[in-house]
């Protein structure tokens, strides 16, 4: 698999991003503060070869979200977003 | 926020993947095309978690399935094809993601488009289609490798026979039956054009596999005129492993 090709997408974050948002945020939309693209985050380009983990704008590269965690501490930094906005009605809810 | 998960039913799909029926405590339901993080701690404190999609239709009973596909060098996935055993306990986080889901209410037009064990989320939306009696038409293209590696293929094969509105198109990438009318090979567009619902339908369209292959069928759907707002993706990694 070529280099460009190593990344995966916003769903896989979800899990880790749990911990900190209490509503899901894959289906959240966000906007890149480089190119101004509205993305949802589910796909959002996201690099798990590194100590934490990082979100690029699926157009332009940019870096939306980067999380890191240690034993004690989680860093967030949201900086590459201008903003992200939940639809309030259509957070997941069981089928069964 | 990690559950405890018992380990109730096994069962192999193909030689290299395994289906584990868990039994999860407080499980909260799911939605077809969810999956959870599933945490496994060696006696000295060391930890991995990997992701896996949920196989099952969204039941009340507290029960999951996921099928996993095992990684020659993988570091979770040989444990829990090879060793993990009935009544063994593991850790589950989940139901995650609202995204790429397919909801019972939906009525629209579904193409599903499957590489290797990206069928097991887009199973489970088969699944939560047929326990409901939701007669949206659905069509699922799933390319596979060769034929001894498609997962839960009398299943299917009984879900398009008793059910008009369901059609499966196989495609394999290096191996293919005997008399298969089309030769061994990455999907194309002529397959695309040939075995999916037409742009003008609107289907919402739900694509998963290796990063590779989402890549290549997106941009084929997009190429053959279907909108990108209406395709929804996951990946996984070139070892399959997402973590």
């Amino acid at each position: 698999m070529s280099a460009t090709m190593n990344y995966l997408d916003g769903n896989a974050a979800a899990g880790e991003l749990s911990r900190i948002f209490a509503v899901d945020i894959t289906s959240a939309e966000g906007q890149c503060a480089n190119c101004g693209a509205r993305r949802r985050f589910g796909e959002a380009h996201l690099y798990l070869q590194c100590p934490g983990l990082v979100a690029r704008c699926p157009l332009c590269g940019h870096v939306l979200l980067r999380l890191a965690s240690t034993q004690e501490r989680v860093f967030l930094d949201l900086r590459g977003m201008t903003y992200l906005t939940f639809d309030t009605k259509q957070q997941p809810e069981a089928d069964s | 926020m990690w559950r405890t998960a018992k380990v109730v039913r096994l069962h192999d799909e193909t030689p290299t993947a395994r289906t584990l029926a868990l039994a999860v405590l407080d499980w909260p339901g799911h939605v077809a095309g969810q999956h959870v993080d599933v945490r496994l701690t060696a006696p000295d404190g060391y930890s991995a978690v990997r992701s896996y999609s949920i196989a099952s239709a969204p039941s009340s009973d507290g029960r999951i399935e996921i099928t996993i596909e095992r990684l020659p060098n993988g570091e979770v996935s040989p444990y829990l094809t090879q060793q993990v055993m009935v009544g063994d306990e593991l850790e589950v986080r989940g139901p995650i993601g609202g995204w790429f889901v397919w909801r019972r209410e939906q009525t629209e037009p579904i193409q599903l488009v499957a590489g290797g064990s990206g069928i097991v989320p887009l199973m489970a939306m088969l699944r939560s289609r047929a326990s409901t009696g939701n007669v949206a038409p659905f069509r699922l293209l799933y390319s596979a490798r060769e034929p001894g590696a498609v997962f839960y293929r009398d299943e299917l094969q009984t879900l398009s026979s008793q059910d008009d509105s369901v059609a499966i198109t196989y495609a394999y990438t290096r191996v293919t039956p005997k008399d298969w009318p089309r030769p061994a090979g990455r999907i194309d567009a002529e397959l695309i054009g040939n075995s999916t619902w037409l742009p003008d339908l609107r289907p919402t369209t739900y694509v998963c596999g290796p990063t590779s292959f989402v890549e290549h069928a997106t941009d084929l759907l997009i190429a053959a005129g279907h909108d990108r707002k209406r395709i929804r993706t996951e990946r996984f990694g070139a070892t399959g492993e997402r973590k």
